[in-house]
């Protein structure tokens, strides 16, 4: 019987309902789709690291473990590094970003060839020239690059060469060298890929290295893959909390209005309701049904959305940013939705509550 | 009577503010009224009839004066007494019949028995008496869709579901023709001899009040 006055009172105000419903919607779509797109573009990144075919990583001292930052490590250490026992190939890339999520690798096309098994063209081939590009197929589609195109990118002009499968950390490749001069650090590196002789001796290789190399963040690829997580991404971690702030104030705000409004509205209501016999928690239990009525059908269709944003995220720009879909959040975006909706039910509750009976039926 | 009576009002006054100037609805009113008793009041219109019965049915508390309901000084009880004694001890017909304006007139009915822990289903007995108020064919309908005749049978069936002991009708016939009016007074007057109820009925229509066993009489804020 209560919950047949909590829906026909949501179905009272249909305009007011539809719009809490979508305000809880979008705060539970933000949430999921921030995680969303955080592990999309951590797994893909770490499939693409898988796909580079080394064993270990080497990156410069005081460098964190995603920072694409400049190219503070001297070219000689690969020389060094592939002297070691065991060491079958090592070698070096510099990766300068670009804007938004996107950033241009210089390589060394053989040794990096021979390391993850070569690029596998889909149309054109490898570099020839200083002024030579290859691009994935995802930068390619959604900057629609052509074999034989030309484009400016960090103060040079370009000519895509070649456009190859993607699966190799890099999205756009040019030149080790060309890069390095472009970037004002001429023989420096950002970091170096080390493949072993065999399976069975990267343990022992990696210790040798880290005995040679103190101060160097020296990884197997194995660590630096599971590394890419949430949980050790610090920034990330920060910005997905105060994104979860946000759409929590921004639930209680909707939430304290419609509620507030609502109780408004329902003086009368309420003060028929107690006139009756209702006691206080009767009327709060009314209030706080509809609002958790309101924050589960808000967390459905907000779950729906994040298909929505999904499906554009693959339309509209394929190569930056992979949207997941992390079931493992759906009740944690819901029971974020909840928690701040009912925050907000509390002081139009209370007020509806202590509301005199009589008060609100002379009311007119 | 040796029996402590139903209702007790003692020298009750109430005044209102409103804006600047004070309304003295109630000045004094004394009043006793025995366990069964069927009475109607009548007085002109301000003369502050239906603020004494918001008192009596503790939805609103007076400024001064003493208010026994059945031997209880309500101004002793606590929030939850009160909201008990409103549950299981007084049904209210409203001057305004206050229907919830998004139930149907049925389940208006419903959550009044909901609330006093009844069963939500109408027995044969009640169904009979909504035939009687000739409103068994209305019952899906919300108040918007019903006549204000309809509003106040229902606000009549909906005081007497859960058969309180005292009965507050304001002006119960108000709206209602000489046919329902008869129904009505007829199945006032039953409920008081067959169940004993005590019933208060405010009314300005003579033929009304001739269903009474007592007649007073409001003036000023007074009983005369
Ligand atoms: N909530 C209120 N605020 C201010 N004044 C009020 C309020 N309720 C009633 N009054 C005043 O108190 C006086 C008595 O009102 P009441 O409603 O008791 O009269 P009544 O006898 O029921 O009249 P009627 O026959 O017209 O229903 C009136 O002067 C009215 O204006
Ligand atoms: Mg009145």
């Amino acid at each position: 019987m209560i919950n047949k006055l909590v829906l026909a009172n949501l179905g009272h105000r249909p305009v007011r309902t539809i719009l809490s419903v979508l305000a809880i919607a979008v705060e539970v779509t933000m949430i999921l789709t921030l995680v969303g797109v955080s592990y999309g573009t951590l797994d893909g990144t770490a499939r693409r690291a898988r796909g580079v075919g080394a064993d270990i990583m080497i990156r410069p001292p005081g460098s964190s473990i995603l920072g694409l930052s400049t190219a503070p490590m001297t070219e000689a250490l690969v020389g060094l590094v592939a002297r070691q026992p065991h060491v079958a190939i090592a070698t070096g890339t510099v990766i300068q970003p670009l804007s938004g999520f996107d950033s241009i690798t210089g390589l060394d096309l053989d040794p990096f060839s021979k390391m993850s098994g070569g690029f596998h063209f889909l149309q054109g081939g490898p570099f020839q020239t200083d002024q030579d590009m290859i691009a994935d197929e995802y930068y390619a589609r959604e900057k629609q690059l052509h074999v034989g195109d030309k484009l400016q990118m960090i103060a040079h002009g370009w000519r895509v060469a070649g456009v190859f499968e993607s699966g190799k950390l890099a999205r756009i490749c040019v030149r080790l060298p060309v890069l390095q001069e472009l970037t004002g650090n001429p023989h420096h590196l950002s970091q170096i890929y080390v493949k072993a002789d065999s399976p069975d001796h990267i343990q022992e290789l990696l210790s040798g290295l880290r005995q040679k190399l103190p101060g160097y963040p020296i990884y197997t690829m194995e660590e630096f893959t599971s590394l890419l997580s949430i949980n050790s991404v610090g920034l990330l971690r920060n910005f997905i909390g105060v994104v979860i702030g946000v759409a929590v104030i921004v639930g209680f705000i909707v939430v304290f209005m419609a509620m507030y409004t609502a109780v408004l509205e329902r003086t009368r209501e309420i003060g028929i309701l107690k006139a009756v016999g209702a006691s206080s928690s009767f009327i709060l239990s009314l209030l706080f049904r509809e609002t958790l009525l309101l924050s589960i059908l808000g967390t459905v269709t907000g779950i729906l959305l994040t298909y929505v944003t999904q499906w554009l995220m693959q339309h509209a720009a394929p190569a930056s940013l992979t949207q997941e879909t992390v079931y493992s959040w759906w009740p944690i975006a819901g029971d974020i939705a909840i928690a701040g909706a009912l925050l907000g039910a509390i002081v139009p509750g209370i007020k509806a509550a202590r509301q005199e009976a009589t008060e609100a039926l002379s009311y007119e | 009577m040796s029996e402590a009576p139903m209702i007790e009002v003692r020298d009750l006054n109430k005044t209102y503010r409103a804006g600047d100037i004070d309304v003295h609805a109630l000045q004094g009113a004394n009043l006793e009224i025995a366990k069964g008793e069927f009475v109607s009041i009548a007085g002109a219109s301000g003369s502050g009839k239906s603020t004494l019965f918001n008192i009596l049915g503790a939805l609103t508390p007076p400024t001064s004066g003493t208010v026994k309901i059945d031997g209880k000084d309500l101004a002793g009880l606590s929030n939850s007494e009160r909201t008990l004694l409103r549950r299981n001890t007084v049904g209210f017909v409203f001057q305004k019949y206050n229907l919830l304006p998004t139930l149907s007139a049925e389940d208006n009915i419903r959550i009044v028995q909901y609330i006093g822990h009844r069963a939500t289903a109408f027995d044969p007995e009640f169904r009979e008496v909504l035939n009687i108020l000739g409103i068994a064919d209305r019952m899906q309908h919300k108040p918007r869709a019903l006549s204000g005749g309809q509003q106040q049978r229902v606000a009549i069936a909906r005081a007497i579901v859960n058969g309180p002991a005292i009965l507050l009708a304001d002006e119960p016939t108000g709206n209602l023709d000489s046919q329902n009016s008869t129904a009505v007074l007829n199945l006032l007057s039953d409920l008081n001899r067959r169940l004993g109820q005590t019933i208060l009925m405010i009314t300005h229509d003579q033929e009304a009040a001739s269903y009474a066993s007592r007649a007073i009489h409001m003036r000023d804020g007074r009983i005369v």
